[in-house]
């Protein structure tokens, strides 16, 4: 019961994990809180389902959703926060905001409101330790993060293309001044970030079978709660908020009856953790 | 009148004491909320509780839901110290949150039933018509304007508008920073309080949803798309804003996304908004009196 509970939070988690984690890239190359991401989410899973009804391939879905969610993520740099970058920081939020009511209304007026049905059936049997079992959308789920996880892990920490991005997010200013394409660097993590988002909204759609035009509507602002706990624009420190968030939810719905919804629990977490760590577990002031 | 325009011009005056009272908080001091609605909600549960279960009358429940809303800002404001800027926005739309998740699920609150039969104030024996009703609105709105009027000419006002452009700088030369945003929050919070007073009794129904992160949104789209950090913008957004969604009736299945794409277009092209410090609009009626003064 335990263990697969933990098993059970750590899917969640991972999902978590790889929302948060291009909106954390993004906080830390321009300092914006980029709500549209849960917006690009949501478009990944429209896409994937697009897709794969065209191929029935999860695979080539998948590569095609995070593709196209990538190129979105480059638009919506382009187009709209790169004007904004000098304003007072409200004005790419609520610029932010306004377009991801937007993207929602698009996806009811477009693909209906209704709930659709991602129907992907797996060949592979669950697996059975003693007493947890881990199902094959679960399998998936695991091993789309590894794999996401390493790559960008490799990409960030072992590449030039890593070690520019990593400038630009220390100092932007000073980075340019040192001739970092910061231009280029600030669409990369764009591109790379969505297509997360886009990888996360596939993933969702086919472990809860349902694609639904509002189905960014809690993580465009759990994601928040996450990237704010670990301290925004951490890597490691997202990583660890989106597991803490996932194990604890599963676990006070698992074991404790309290009274109030598990959104807002995340929110209490993050907002205790910041009275002591103003700048989240792992930020830098 | 109709009765139609009547209540959407009290829905929508309300709006405009919210706008003011969050343009005190975000727009003067400079700090970011995204939970603007919570305050909203503990002006709006004080007052109707204050009434259906005590029985109070409503020029009672008014000054009440004031002061609860003032008190709970002061200790809400507390934690929001701790934290700057991004972290705070996140921070105020956590309380939000939390704040909407008491009024849900405590059974004290009325829970998922919300506050019902929130009776109607009465007035010279009777009870209030929408038009009066529309007139006390208005004179709040009046009374909004006053207190803004005089945060910004006061010597806090000055403080609050330091401590938005440059923190440390106002703290170096002696500028409480601590005391200054308190009085912002409570400020700010209070008036919402009253806005929440008015809604309730004009509602006569309240419920947890009214008062959720989308309706702080709302509020904060209103400050931003009227031009933040003066009095005229959030008025006018408040005004437009809170019309919009009647004027697009017609088009019912696209007003979402339409409010969606207004914003978006006026933060690319007008990112001061419609009225705000150097706006298009401000500055071309400011060339027009320049040359008929010449």
């Amino acid at each position: 019961m335990l263990a697969q509970q933990i098993v059970n939070g750590i899917t969640i988690g991972s999902i978590y994990a790889l929302i948060a984690l291009g909106l954390t890239m993004v906080y830390g190359v321009l300092k914006i809180l980029h709500i549209t991401h849960a917006g690009v989410y949501a478009m990944g899973a429209y896409l994937g389902l697009w897709v794969y009804r065209l191929v029935p391939n999860l695979f080539v879905a998948m590569i095609a959703a995070m593709v196209l969610s990538g190129l979105g993520g480059i638009l919506i740099e382009r187009f709209l926060y790169k004007s904004m970058l000098d304003k007072s920081r409200i004005v790419p939020l609520i610029a932010s905001i306004g377009l991801f009511i937007a993207m929602e209304e698009a996806f009811r007026l477009i693909a209906g409101p209704y709930v659709k049905a991602f129907p992907v059936h797996f060949k592979v049997k669950p697996w059975i330790f003693g007493s947890v079992r881990i199902s094959a959308p679960q399998m998936l789920v695991f091993g789309v993060t590894i794999v996401l996880l390493l790559f960008l892990w490799w990409m960030v920490s072992k590449t030039r293309m890593g070690k520019a991005l990593r400038a630009v997010s220390m100092d932007r200013e000073m980075a340019d001044a040192l001739g970092v394409a910061t231009d280029r660097i600030i669409s990369l993590s764009f591109f790379i970030s969505s297509a997360l988002a886009g990888a996360a909204g596939v993933l969702v759609g086919v472990f809860y079978n349902s694609v639904y035009p509002t189905m960014g509507d809690i993580p465009a602002y759990k994601a928040l709660a996450i990237i704010v706990l670990g301290g925004m624009g951490s890597i490691p420190g997202t990583l660890i908020g989106a597991f803490l968030v996932g194990i604890a939810e599963t676990f006070l719905i698992g074991f404790v009856n309290i009274p109030l919804p598990r959104d807002a629990l995340a929110f209490l977490v993050m907002i205790a953790v910041l009275m002591f760590r103003p700048y989240g577990l792992l930020g830098k002031e | 009148m109709s009765a139609y325009i009547v209540t959407v011009s009290i829905t929508t005056g309300i709006y405009v004491i919210l706008a003011i009272s969050l343009n005190i908080i975000t727009g003067y001091a400079g700090q970011i909320s995204l939970g603007h609605a919570a305050f909203f909600g503990i002006g709006a549960y004080a007052s109707g509780m204050l009434a259906t279960k005590l029985g109070a009358p409503f020029y009672l429940c008014l000054p009440f839901a004031i002061v609860v809303t003032g008190i709970v800002g002061a200790i809400l404001g507390i934690p929001c110290l701790r934290v700057k800027e991004d972290f705070l926005a996140i921070t105020t739309m956590g309380i939000n949150f939390v704040v909407q998740a008491v009024f849900l699920y405590v059974p004290f609150f009325g829970g998922a039933l919300g506050i019902s039969n929130i009776p109607v104030p009465s007035f010279g024996g009777a009870e209030m018509t929408k038009p009066m009703y529309l007139t006390m609105v208005v004179f709040f709105i009046l009374v909004a304007i006053a207190v803004d009027g005089w945060l910004t000419r006061s010597w806090a006002g000055l403080a609050l508008a330091s401590i938005r452009e440059d923190e440390t700088a106002a703290e170096m030369s002696g500028v409480n920073l601590t005391r200054f945003k308190v009085v912002a929050f409570v400020i700010g919070s209070a008036m919402a309080g009253l806005a929440g007073s008015l809604y309730a009794h004009f509602m006569s129904f309240i419920g947890a949803a009214d008062f959720g992160f989308p309706e702080s949104i709302v509020i904060l789209s209103m400050v931003v798309f009227g031009g933040i950090g003066t009095l005229r913008g959030p008025i006018i957004g408040a005004i437009i804003l809170g019309i919009a969604p009647e004027l697009f009736r017609p088009i019912l299945d696209y007003r979402t996304l339409v409010y969606g794409a207004m914003l978006v277009f006026l933060m690319r092209f007008q990112p001061q908004g419609l009225l705000g410090i150097d706006s298009f609009i401000v500055r071309n009626v400011k060339r027009l009196f320049a040359k008929e003064a010449a």
